[in-house]
């Protein structure tokens, strides 16, 4: 039995499809059975772009009403396998909706769950999907051993998107059952903080500031040469955690993972925890005052030098450039 | 408000970590400490038993070897007491069988109003095991919390998103995840430590709590070194290599 039938938890921002929903459409559309994808609320204008990257079929939940997806989503999901639409594999991505569904579809479905996966290759029967471990240096391999449908969750751009599958995205209704206590949290408001210029995700060039720079007030030099390069600013764990920047500012496991042309990490030490969110990079430019920092370890031009000194001369150079 | 903080014991991150050769699973063996990502959900659940004015916080772990050096820095903080689950069968569990037996040790630790989580730990970083637990329990969940308050019967959660935050509601009782940086943790007193030396830690093991088989359905087939990425030109800052960096970035054509 290879996989016949393939499912992606899909997520849309309005009619804009999630370009991590479309990488993993993109990739389970390489692996040789039908894709679905399943949608937490309705996927409105983002069907087409579900539908050209592999999905025959689209499932919709319908309105949360501010329900957190977690306890619907993974209810509808077993609502539709007990009614005999089962999956060998749901992929997921890894953010905060996608492990909240899996979670709770692991339990509802008693699976094992892998996560933070960069891959995933099917050999005849078996499934086997790939962890990058110790910041990048190792990779696991995993294989599922029990019951179908396996449940993968995988870190964003891990695949290429790739539309012009033309495939039909034939809509279907899959409502949640009765949540009882499990579905108390409901969403009252919502805040977006706005950044300018462009998102830290898609950004040709992102500046990474560290514990380096020695105070909140230094940061200023990493927003300004991001401006100056038209990228955008990111920071390390350690100074999201000390309350320099936002954590939407954050590069990492636990943050962003970022491939720009150009990553310039400055005061940056390079932490595992750090170092997997951005060396997929083109190209790595760090700037540190220890030689033995393991940032060097990865960096194309590594400057070991004062970032206090450096940046604004780097600045100023670029300044004068207009 | 009684607060179940639940708290992992990892092996130090600032040591580098290994793998077992015969599984190739994480190093468990040595001296392992409180997760440090754990210390804000303790933080956090000592400042919401103190703003109720009664209850306490109580501690659950699993972990190899009867380990409690973790526990005992979590108890110096001045959580009450603690269930450890320790049980050689549960080496190397995945994130389902770690949820459900950290369910069944929560059933054991008395009446609690709220149960706090790190969203993931530093070692295995799975981060499932809050929403999981919360489903093999029946109960509510908000995942990514960077503030907590309790009001009545309902517990209000900022809870970080992909694009800033989402204000939540959620009726109690309910399984809460927090983010590092959410508080400051709490340095312990001495008292504290001292204290914490005589707290009540109940050591059980899997079939105590009335699971008695265990497995998971993965299995690491094999571990490989990625790809090294080569490391380029370091050189030592004379006060000119910004010009270098000016160069380099005009290579890209990204000036």
């Amino acid at each position: 039995m290879t996989l016949n039938n393939i499912w992606v938890f899909a997520q849309a921002d309005g009619d804009t499809a999630s370009t991590a929903t479309l990488e993993l459409l993109s990739k389970a559309n390489t692996l040789g059975g039908s894709v679905t994808a399943f949608v937490a609320g309705s996927a409105g204008g983002a069907a087409a772009a579900f539908a050209d990257h592999g999905a025959a079929k689209i499932y919709e939940t319908g309105d949360l009403a501010g329900a957190l997806p977690g306890p619907a989503v993974s209810s509808a999901m077993q609502a539709v396998i007990n009614g005999g639409d089962a999956p060998d594999v749901i992929m997921f991505p890894q953010n905060y909706e996608g492990r909240d569904v899996m979670a709770r579809l692991s339990v509802k479905l008693d699976r094992t769950v892998l996560t933070n996966s960069t891959d995933i290759t099917v050999d005849g029967d078996s499934v086997t999907v790939q962890t990058p471990i110790f910041g990048g240096s190792k990779l696991v391999n995993s294989t599922f051993t029990g019951e179908r449908p396996f449940l993968a969750a995988f870190r964003p751009k891990s695949f290429e998107a790739a539309g012009g599958a033309g495939a039909a995205g034939e809509i279907v209704a899959a409502a949640a059952g009765e949540l009882g206590a499990t579905g108390g949290a409901t969403v009252t408001a919502v805040h977006v903080e706005e950044t300018s210029g462009p998102k830290l995700d898609e950004a040709a060039v992102v500046v990474g500031g560290g514990r380096g720079l020695g105070d909140a007030e230094k940061y200023e030099m990493i927003e300004t040469l991001a401006k100056l390069l038209k990228g955008a600013p990111g920071a390390s764990r350690a100074i999201v955690d000390a309350g320099w920047v936002p954590y939407s500012y954050q590069v990492g496991q636990t943050g962003k993972v970022v491939k720009p042309t150009v990553y310039i990490a400055a005061g940056i030490s390079g932490a595992t925890q750090h170092m997997v969110g951005m060396k997929g990079s083109k190209n790595i430019i760090a700037i540190n005052k220890d030689k033995e920092a393991p940032i060097f370890g990865v960096a194309d031009l590594g400057i070991v030098g004062d970032v206090h000194k450096v940046l604004p001369q780097l600045i100023a150079a670029l300044e004068a450039r207009g | 408000m009684n607060v179940i903080v639940c708290v992992k014991q990892i092996p130090d991150p600032a040591l580098p970590g290994e793998l077992d050769p015969s599984t190739n699973t994480l190093k468990r063996d040595g001296k392992l400490i409180l997760d440090e990502s754990d210390s804000y959900g303790v933080e956090m659940a000592l400042q919401l038993v103190n703003t109720a004015g009664e209850g306490s916080v109580t501690l659950v772990s699993m972990a190899p070897n009867d380990e409690v050096s973790g526990l005992r820095t979590a108890l110096a903080m001045g959580a009450e007491k603690a269930v450890l689950v320790s049980d050689p069968a549960l080496a190397g569990a995945d994130a389902l069988t770690t949820a459900k037996v950290l369910a069944g040790a929560i059933g054991r630790a008395g009446d609690y109003d709220l149960i706090i989580a790190g969203t993931e730990s530093s070692d295995g970083y799975t981060g499932t095991v809050p929403e999981q637990m919360a489903e093999v329990l029946g109960l509510p969940s908000v995942g990514f919390a960077k503030t907590i308050t309790v009001d009545g019967g309902t517990v209000k959660v900022d809870r970080q998103t992909e694009a800033g935050y989402d204000e939540v509601t959620c009726t109690l009782p309910a399984v809460v995840s927090v983010t590092a940086g959410v508080v400051e943790p709490r340095y312990p007193s001495f008292k504290g430590i001292m204290a914490a030396k005589s707290k009540p830690v109940d050591t059980v093991t899997a079939a105590d709590l009335g699971i008695e088989a265990v497995s998971w359905a993965q299995q690491i087939t094999s571990v490989d070194d990625a790809p090294a990425r080569e490391a380029g030109e370091v050189i030592e800052d004379d006060g000119e290599t910004f010009n270098k960096i000016v160069e380099f970035l005009d290579g890209l054509k990204v000036i």
